[in-house]
């Protein structure tokens, strides 16, 4: 195996991270090759001073800061929100369901009949007017009163052309 | 995150309690600023709750959470690549005390062998300097494997390139390093 070939595999050899069959065949290609072997022992030199590097620890205030930007986060609602409980939309909608059922029953307690003449005939029955019968249907008071002057004409007309004659 | 999709508050507690440290670590190595390293971190964190509805456990969630982080550090460095570079050319050299260097005086009240403590510090100092100047990629690259030892699979995910791209990316890293430490690499080598 080439040099090159090698250059991929070297930091994955150091790190341990081959498969058997790929450390066996690196192993072989360093015992032979002693610029592979140099490299290998500086990336390893390499990884140990990268771990002197300390680490930092996040300020006191950090946790603070996240949980402020986060608690100060707009909720969002998606449409399956509507469906959700909500003691005021609960409320309201009573409320409305009470008032339908109030105005309804009203309605129909003004209008008792359905049909439109037996609603007429209900009304002209409970009139004050109409409760003295007799008034309606006796006629002789009618008798006393003049007789209409076209009848009188019509005698003029009859008696005329004998005069005449 | 499951749990956190499903509206366990505390579950989100447990996951800023858990990654909060090796995220900040991360993107400080990543931007160099403490400060900017925990604004980038809290709104990882933020991202993380705004998508929590939506998760898919796909990949890992350390994947997840570190592409997140990864794509934050990236943009923030390369926004702010001119800015740095006019702050390095006129700043004076100054000690980063943000970095766990102390002041001299409690050096010498703390640290008996001060020579002892200023040869280590030196050392420090370089690693991080020779790791600072990695290209972002690479520096990404180098963080995620050797500080959150993550998979070559998973890495490769992070920064959205093949695996052998990743391999060979991390090689040049490794070969930068060894250069760049060079005097420490040999030393340690004896």
């Amino acid at each position: 195996m080439s040099c090159g070939r090698m250059e991929n595999r070297i930091l994955a050899y150091v790190d341990a991270r081959l498969k058997e069959s790929e450390r066996l065949e690196m192993e072989k290609h360093l015992s032979a090759c002693g610029s592979c072997q140099l490299r290998v022992n500086e990336f390893r030199a390499v990884a140990s001073l990268l771990e002197e590097v300390p680490q930092i620890e996040p300020s006191p205030a950090f946790d603070v800061r996240v949980r402020a930007r986060v608690a100060a986060e707009p909720v969002k609602q998606g449409w399956w929100a509507w469906f959700t409980p909500s003691p005021r939309v609960a409320f309201a909608a009573s409320l409305l369901l009470l008032a339908t059922v109030w105005i309804g029953y009203e309605s129909n307690s003004q209008m008792p009949f359905d049909n439109p003449k037996e609603a007429d005939a209900q009304m002209m029955q409970e009139m004050q007017v109409l409760d003295d019968q007799d008034v309606i249907s006796n006629f002789d008071p009618l008798k006393d009163l003049p007789q209409p002057v076209q009848q009188e004409d019509q005698t003029n007309q009859t008696d005329q052309p004998n005069q005449t004659m | 995150m499951l749990d956190v999709k499903a509206g366990d508050e505390r579950s989100f507690e447990l996951l800023l309690q858990r990654y909060r440290t090796p995220l900040v670590n991360f993107l400080y190595r990543m931007v160099r600023a403490r400060e900017e390293a925990e604004d980038l971190a809290q709104e990882v964190f933020l991202r993380v709750y705004r998508a929590r509805k939506d998760y898919v456990p796909s990949a890992k969630f350390t994947t997840w959470l570190f592409r997140i982080a990864t794509n934050l550090a990236l943009n923030s460095v390369r926004d702010n690549r001119h800015q740095r570079m006019e702050v390095s050319l006129d700043a004076p050299v100054t000690v980063d005390a943000e970095d766990g260097d102390e002041k001299a005086l409690d050096i010498a009240e703390k640290h008996p062998n001060i020579e002892q403590y200023l040869v280590e510090e030196a050392r420090k100092k370089m690693i991080r300097h020779a790791i600072d100047k990695l290209p972002e990629k690479q520096r990404a690259a180098v963080l995620l494997h050797k500080y959150q030892e993550l998979d070559y699979g998973d890495i490769a995910k992070i920064l959205e390139c093949s695996e052998s791209a990743l391999k060979s990316l991390l090689f040049r890293a490794y070969e930068t390093l060894r250069v760049e430490l060079a005097p420490l690499v040999a030393r340690h080598g004896k």
